[in-house]
């Protein structure tokens, strides 16, 4: 199973390396709505909740984008037909999806997170950067599994474009609640080390729940 | 056949439901804070619940249609969670009446359970762009079925990070739903409760009853059609003998 | 926040309450629309067979 996952994941990053059509889109479609966010809100820096929120809010948005695009070349190629016509496991093809999504964010991030701490952030990003590392990581994890679900439940419907953003959004809510609420204490000026314990713990739990059920369905989407 | 016992089950409905409005009206007292707006509360409160349930219950049907990939629970669990929809409608306009009054406002975002709700019913709205988006019947259940589950379990965590989030920026005395009521409007709320129950199932089986008769129809109509048809091509094959 | 006056406080309730007797009557009319639809259906049927026995 972790080998065909392995496979499918090694043909994903292959042709994202390629194309390079995810990552940088995602990317410049971070940057373009920090622009927007300051223009919108007419602030030169921002620093607490609104960081917090512009940041989170822009990195969910930009993972709309991955998400619509995570099985575009299986799509446009009949990929899935072939896919599922080797004998591969429903497990290992969502487990290696998830994975590519997982490490599309970390590498939006990667550029994304400090560009926001260039741009807009007023308190220093380096103070801030180990506990909000752990935020990341947890909310990537809980953004993946949901992403991966959401990807096969919309790939076969005519209204994809629609059914990714209005299925995602509402649905990563608490993830949204629990990564602002934590990380807007790490982005205040003048920052108090406080106990983020109860939203991590509602992360871990977000991440937990979603990788059971995605883990639990996702054997009954993408067949035929 | 799902009209069974459909009499006795609308019969209750009806007299729990006048039970209810009577206890509201002329049995409850007025709420010492809140006066006789608090009223509001018996029917918006069991609405909130019974759809809540409904998209739950929505989910463990589509359980049981993966499990054993019978339509036929696909459709309760359709029926259920477009029942669920209709009903958080209107929870959510009640709701918006009763933060107006009590408020001033009418929609307050320091009312985790009405926010949650939002969000909630917001995820189930896309029930049907996604539904309706699948042309093929079977994988339009199994992928309608999918969409339940997940949706069912969001619910609780869902609530579960709305009251976290509220928690910590308006710390609350007493929640205005929960906490400890008189034995007079416990009972109120308990029947109201109880007739809302009763109302979903009732029209949750007539709307089955519906659906399952016109599928019927169908059926019969095409069957007529095709006899027709082979009559109208046999007539001309034997008409030179 | 004190409680409202009475005559304030009816016209929400009321309002409340109306909205759930509205969802009710909407719904028993879209069942009525339904079921009409059934009965055109079953005549239509009926009529077919009735051409075909003869």
């Amino acid at each position: 199973m972790i080998r065909a996952a392995a496979a499918i994941l090694r043909k994903d990053l292959t042709i994202e390396m390629r194309t390079k059509e995810s990552v940088p889109a995602m990317t410049l479609f971070s940057v373009t709505v920090y622009v927007l966010f300051h223009f919108g809100l007419d602030r030169d820096t921002l620093d607490g909740e609104l960081a917090s929120g512009v940041l989170w809010v822009t990195l969910l948005l930009a993972t709309v984008i991955g998400v619509s695009r995570l099985f575009a070349t299986e799509r446009e190629q009949g990929g899935i037909d072939a896919l599922l016509l080797a004998p591969v496991d429903r497990t290992a093809l969502f487990v290696a999806k998830a994975a590519a999504l997982f490490l599309y964010l970390v590498l939006l991030e990667v550029v994304a997170v400090p560009v926001f701490g260039l741009l807009l952030l007023g308190p220093d990003l380096l103070a801030a950067l180990p506990e909000l590392l752990v935020i990341l990581v947890l909310a990537d994890i809980g953004l993946a599994a949901v992403g991966a679900l959401v990807a096969a439940l919309a790939v076969e419907t005519r209204a994809r474009e629609l059914v990714v953003p209005l299925l995602l959004l509402p649905l990563v809510v608490p993830l949204l609640i629990g990564a602002a609420s934590a990380s807007e204490p790490l982005l205040r000026e003048g920052a108090e080390p406080e106990d983020l314990g109860r939203f991590l713990a509602l992360l871990a739990g977000y991440d937990l729940v979603f990788l059971l059920i995605a883990l639990a369905v996702f054997d009954f989407l993408l067949d035929d | 056949m799902y009209s069974k016992g459909f009499k006795p089950l609308a019969v209750a409905t009806v007299l729990s439901i006048l039970a209810a409005f009577a206890l509201v009206f002329f049995y409850a007292p007025n709420d010492a804070d809140q006066g006789f707006i608090q009223k509001i509360f018996y029917v918006h409160v069991p609405m909130a619940i019974v759809a809540l349930f409904g998209f739950v219950a929505g989910g463990i049907m589509a359980i049981k249609h993966l499990r054993t990939g019978e339509a036929s629970w696909d459709m309760r669990s359709y029926v259920a969670i477009h029942l669920s929809i209709i009903l958080g409608t209107a929870v959510l306009v009640t709701g918006a009446i009763w933060a107006k009054a009590s408020w001033g406002h009418w929609w307050v975002w320091d009312e985790p359970v009405l926010v949650s709700f939002l969000i909630v019913f917001l995820l189930y709205c896309v029930y049907y762009p996604l539904r309706y988006s699948i042309e093929d019947p079977e994988r339009q259940a199994r992928y309608s079925s999918v969409f339940a589950i997940a949706a069912g379990a969001f619910v609780p965590i869902n609530f579960t990070a709305v009251r976290l989030a509220e928690s910590v920026t308006h710390p609350r005395v007493l929640s205005q739903t929960g906490g400890s009521l008189p034995g007079d409007m416990r009972l109120t709320f308990l029947i109201s409760l109880l007739a809302m129950t009763l109302l979903f199932v009732t029209l949750w089986k007539l709307e089955l009853t519906s659906k399952h008769a016109s599928m019927q129809l169908k059926r019969l109509r095409r069957r007529l059609e095709l006899r027709a048809e082979e009559r109208g091509a046999a007539t001309p094959a034997r008409s030179p003998v | 926040m004190p409680a409202l006056p009475l005559e304030e406080a009816g016209k929400y309730v009321a309002g409340a309450y109306v909205v759930f007797l509205t969802l009710i009557l909407v719904y028993v009319a879209i069942m009525g629309a339904k079921i009409s639809r059934i009965e055109r259906e079953v005549t239509e049927l009926l009529e077919l067979e009735e051409r075909e026995a003869r």
